[in-house]
């Protein structure tokens, strides 16, 4: 039985619909990857899926549990109760594009705050599972450091860590790279290799495509908040079917991975009207 | 002639004077910090009528003089049978006054503050609440102790606005000095500089908080 199940998701900001009734499932311990072009949705849809956006409709239900309530096809979303959503969103992690690390706490505290204050943990346990969680991830060094003291890539390998520190049925990124140097992307691509050869569920917006290749069970390629074609990432990426995957495919190929190290929000700006033109 | 003498005999007095100028911004300091932080969370609830009320009390605190609302407390609250001596007069008056400037500041510092920060608390299952607590508010302490530092300063100069209702304040035990010795210039110097060193000594222990009990991040 799918982990995850998406159906008719529908979302817009004001007149702007991001989101047209999307489907989409995740079978326990599968990687699924989302690859499309700025714009297009992607970040929205972990978003709805995380619940930090509510979607206007549609059914998500993660491990029998539905999100929302009476939300069947065509009927407005009605969110949870605030308590019940705290609870359902911490059963799924989040690794962001900025990593947003809590700046005031160690990169201990930070792994260690979920459990110690969310599930209610003795502190001196959380901070033991804490310590473990970062040496598994080789950051047992950086325990005590601020996060203005780590790097890029351990920063996020932090993040990372965080959201495992909940125990997640399921962990979504997006685009957990692309604000990385160059130099530092290995790292965390690696971090994520281990993690979905223990088995972890993962939904990851990326476009590196080498490791979406090698790590990913299935490719979704998004255009215009519509997923435009799906299957096994060496067939997509070779053969694709639509003519959309096709050019987006090839203009990745030419440029690179999009790359936004600075300023995001105004990258984002150009980029998206260049794709809405071309 | 610049009468030196006449400063050190009148020194003892206006240190009463200073010592009253203290207490009196000290306990407003501490009562416009708590109102401060109140409404300044109050700003940023999301709760409308919440927000509603403490715009309308910013903007009644910063439109009005100070004078004003020192007038209001000492000489408005008797008319209701109830009488507040120069003292607390003073304390509640200025920490309204405060209080209201300080909620700006808190407002804004939170504001200022990423809004992936609280983003990544909810999404490992924070409510909205220890998203404020643990992340937010710590955050923004450390941020606002700069801009808290200046309305501190301003608070304690503006206590000298109490010598208009006779409260035995720093200016107003110069002013009774002047009265016996005629010599202001002498008298509202050693005033002047009595303020200098309790303001160097307020801005020397913000430095230290933010130094040595924050760490730097
Ligand atoms: N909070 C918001 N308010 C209004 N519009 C938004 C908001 N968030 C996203 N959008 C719009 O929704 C569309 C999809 O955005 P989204 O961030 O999901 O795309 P994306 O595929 O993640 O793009 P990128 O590759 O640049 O990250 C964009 O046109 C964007 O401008
Ligand atoms: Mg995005």
């Amino acid at each position: 039985m799918a982990i995850l199940q998406v159906e008719h998701l529908s979302k817009s900001f004001g007149t702007t619909a991001v989101l047209h009734d999307l489907a989409l499932s995740v079978e326990k311990g599968e990687i699924l990857i989302v690859i499309g072009p700025s714009g297009s949705g992607k970040t929205t849809l972990l978003r709805c899926i995380h619940c930090l956006e509510h979607p206007d409709r549609g059914t998500i239900v993660l491990d029998g549990v539905p999100f929302g309530s009476g939300d069947g096809p065509g009927r407005a979303w009605r969110p949870d109760p605030p308590r019940v959503l705290d609870a359902k969103r911490r059963r799924v992690g989040f690794v962001f594009q900025r990593f947003n690390l809590f700046a005031n706490l160690t990169a201990l505290d930070n792994v260690s705050i979920g459990p110690r204050r969310v599930l209610g943990l003795p502190a001196a346990e959380a901070r033991a599972r804490a310590a473990a969680l970062l040496s598994r991830l080789g950051l047992a060094e950086h325990a005590a450091k601020l996060p203005s003291q780590l790097s890029g890539g351990q920063q996020q390998r932090v993040a990372i860590a965080r959201a495992l520190s909940m125990d997640p049925l399921l962990m979504l990124f997006d685009e957990p790279t692309s604000a990385l140097d160059p130099e530092l992307v290995d790292e965390v691509l690696q971090t994520m290799r281990e993690l979905a050869r223990s088995g972890m569920t993962m939904i990851v917006v990326t476009h590196e495509l080498d490791f979406a290749r090698e790590v990913g069970d299935r490719v979704l390629f998004m255009d215009g908040g519509r997923v435009v074609e799906s299957g096994r990432p060496a067939e997509v990426f070779s053969q694709p079917r639509e003519e959309r995957t096709r050019m987006f495919l090839r203009r990745l190929l030419r440029t690179g991975a999009p790359h936004h190290p600075t300023g995001h929000e105004a990258a984002h700006k150009i980029d998206t009207g260049a794709d809405r033109r071309a | 002639m610049f009468d030196f003498a006449l400063i050190l005999e009148s020194v003892p007095f206006l240190a009463r004077g200073a010592v009253y100028t203290v207490e009196v911004s000290v306990l407003a300091i501490v009562f416009g910090l708590v109102l401060g932080w109140i409404l300044g969370l109050a700003a940023v609830s999301g709760v409308g009528w919440l927000r509603a009320i403490t715009w309308a009390y910013v903007q009644f605190i910063r439109g009005t003089p100070l004078l004003v609302q020192i007038f209001l407390i000492y000489f408005g609250l008797p008319a209701f049978g109830i009488d507040v001596p120069a003292f607390w007069s003073g304390v509640i008056a200025l920490g309204l006054n405060s209080g209201g400037f300080q909620a700006e500041i808190v407002r804004a510092g939170i504001e200022s503050i990423d809004r992936g920060q609280t983003e990544a608390a909810r999404s490992i299952g924070m409510s909205a609440f220890q998203a404020l607590v643990f992340i937010l508010v710590p955050q923004t302490i450390r941020r606002v102790i700069p801009p808290l530092t200046n309305e501190l300063i301003t608070l304690t100069k503006s206590s000298s606005l109490l010598s208009a209702i006779a409260a035995l304040e720093l200016t107003h035990a110069g002013q009774l000095i002047i009265a016996r010795t005629f010599a202001p210039f002498e008298i509202y110097a050693a005033v002047a500089v009595m303020y200098l060193i309790l303001i160097a000594i307020l801005s020397r222990g913000s430095a230290l908080l933010e130094r040595r009990v924050f760490v730097n991040y």
